[in-house]
């Protein structure tokens, strides 16, 4: 989907802003948020990391920016749970103005007609054997689809429609596209593609860098080498 | 009432139903704050770095296949389905992003430091690597190649540092004191 997350190549966010000797967690709450993660795991209403990842992507777009890796994390998880019907956002709403705090913009944005992930992995691990023969060998070029696609995605908007050079090949994988929307693991050839500064970014690039990424079959296409 | 975040507030009253209903036991916050101040972190990471630098077959293993090559360290905490280890050399500089989430070697860094799942990091480092380095002051020469790597599926992307000039007069200790979390994902030397 064409969401606030797929942020490679946007302008305007300025520097990267650091803090020295910095903690794993800042404040409770963000352990709070990583443990509510493993909580709605083990409830089994989030089944796999695709239907997790999608759910953060759905979220506003105004607090996806604004409330910080786990606010994002917080309001995947309202949507998983919401979405799921373990409860309802007006009993999270009554929980914190009864402690006497302020609601505030709420991340979540639970969907109406949710997808159902109705199966659980396989196994902890992401790869599938395949016993079909990959399209693309090393050294082949490649284009990326150009085509936008409403669901998830990990194909990012900066590298659609480019032409890259498959640097390496990794066997069969979880489709994310399909898992995270409960259509099954649908296993695909993963690739890693390396793309040249100037095709992603045209005249402007910097010299002499390359963006590598790992790609999955049904993103690409043969070209022939020019 | 306190000045807490709306987002601190949300998280902690879902942690008191989520609590109620025993979907989340009482005591998981404090095993996951005492898990990653503890027991994960760069140090992991920095053990297989010293050890590459230290011994040339492992290098060669850990370049070749990453994933079989960490094995015997027994790493827990924080998924690495495959690992895949790219060397920085005097011609080539790697750096690593994920732009559409935060994916990040949990096993190897520990959780990732803010500005690493930051819009600036990730919308920047792919289109203006060379620029978001010497923020981070690290000055390559022009002809130096700069290789991103945007971690968009489940493989897991460490850097290895070049060695230290001096790594031949330094401990074991010293060398794991050099190698810095930031050297590993490829914004520091």
């Amino acid at each position: 989907m064409d969401g606030i997350h797929d942020l490679g190549g946007k302008h305007g966010f300025g520097e990267v802003v650091r803090e020295p000797n910095e903690p794993a967690f800042h404040e409770r709450w963000e352990a709070v948020v990583f443990a509510l993660s493993g909580a709605v795991g083990a409830a089994g209403v989030m089944r796999n990391v695709d239907q997790f990842r999608h759910a953060v992507e759905r979220i506003d777009p105004v607090a996806y920016l604004d409330h910080g890796y786990y606010g994002r994390w917080l309001g995947g998880i309202e949507n998983l749970l919401v979405e799921a019907g373990l409860l309802t956002q007006r009993e999270i709403d009554d929980r914190v103005q009864r402690s006497g705090g302020v609601l505030g913009r709420v991340a979540a944005r639970p969907s109406s007609a949710p997808d159902r992930v109705d199966y659980a992995p396989e196994g902890l691990e992401a790869q599938r054997p395949l016993s079909t023969v990959p399209s693309f060998r090393v050294g082949d070029a490649v284009v990326t689809q150009g085509a936008p696609c409403a669901g998830h995605t990990r194909l990012p908007a900066y590298a659609r429609g480019k032409r890259g050079e498959v640097t390496a090949w990794h066997g069969g994988w979880i489709f994310p596209d399909a898992n995270a929307h409960g259509q099954g693991e649908r296993p695909a050839h993963l690739y890693t593609i390396s793309f040249p500064g100037k095709t992603l970014w045209g005249a402007g690039a910097e010299p002499a860098t390359s963006v590598s990424l790992d790609l999955f079959e049904p993103y690409l296409e043969k070209v022939a080498p020019s | 009432m306190s000045e807490a975040k709306p987002q601190a507030l949300r998280a902690e009253a879902l942690e008191s139903i989520l609590i109620e209903r025993g979907l989340l036991k009482a005591e998981a916050v404090d095993e996951v704050i005492a898990l990653f101040n503890e027991r994960i972190g760069p140090m992991n990471g920095a053990q297989v770095v010293v050890k590459a630098w230290r011994d040339p077959d492992f290098k060669a293993r850990l370049l070749a296949d990453g994933t079989e090559a960490i094995k015997p360290f027994d790493f827990s905490g924080g998924q690495v389905d495959k690992l895949v280890v790219v060397e920085n050399t005097p011609n080539v500089h790697n750096v690593v992003v994920c732009t559409l989430c935060s994916c990040y070697p949990w096993a190897l860094l520990g959780l990732p430091p803010r500005w690493y799942k930051d819009p600036a990091y990730r919308s920047r480092v792919v289109r203006e690597p060379r620029a978001v380095l010497k923020e981070f002051g690290v000055e390559l020469d022009e002809g130096t190649e700069v290789r991103v790597w945007d971690s968009s599926a489940e493989i897991r992307y460490l850097v290895l540092p070049q060695v230290p000039e001096d790594a031949a007069d330094l401990s074991e200790q010293a060398l794991l004191d050099r190698v810095s979390r930031d050297a590993m994902i490829g914004v520091a030397l």
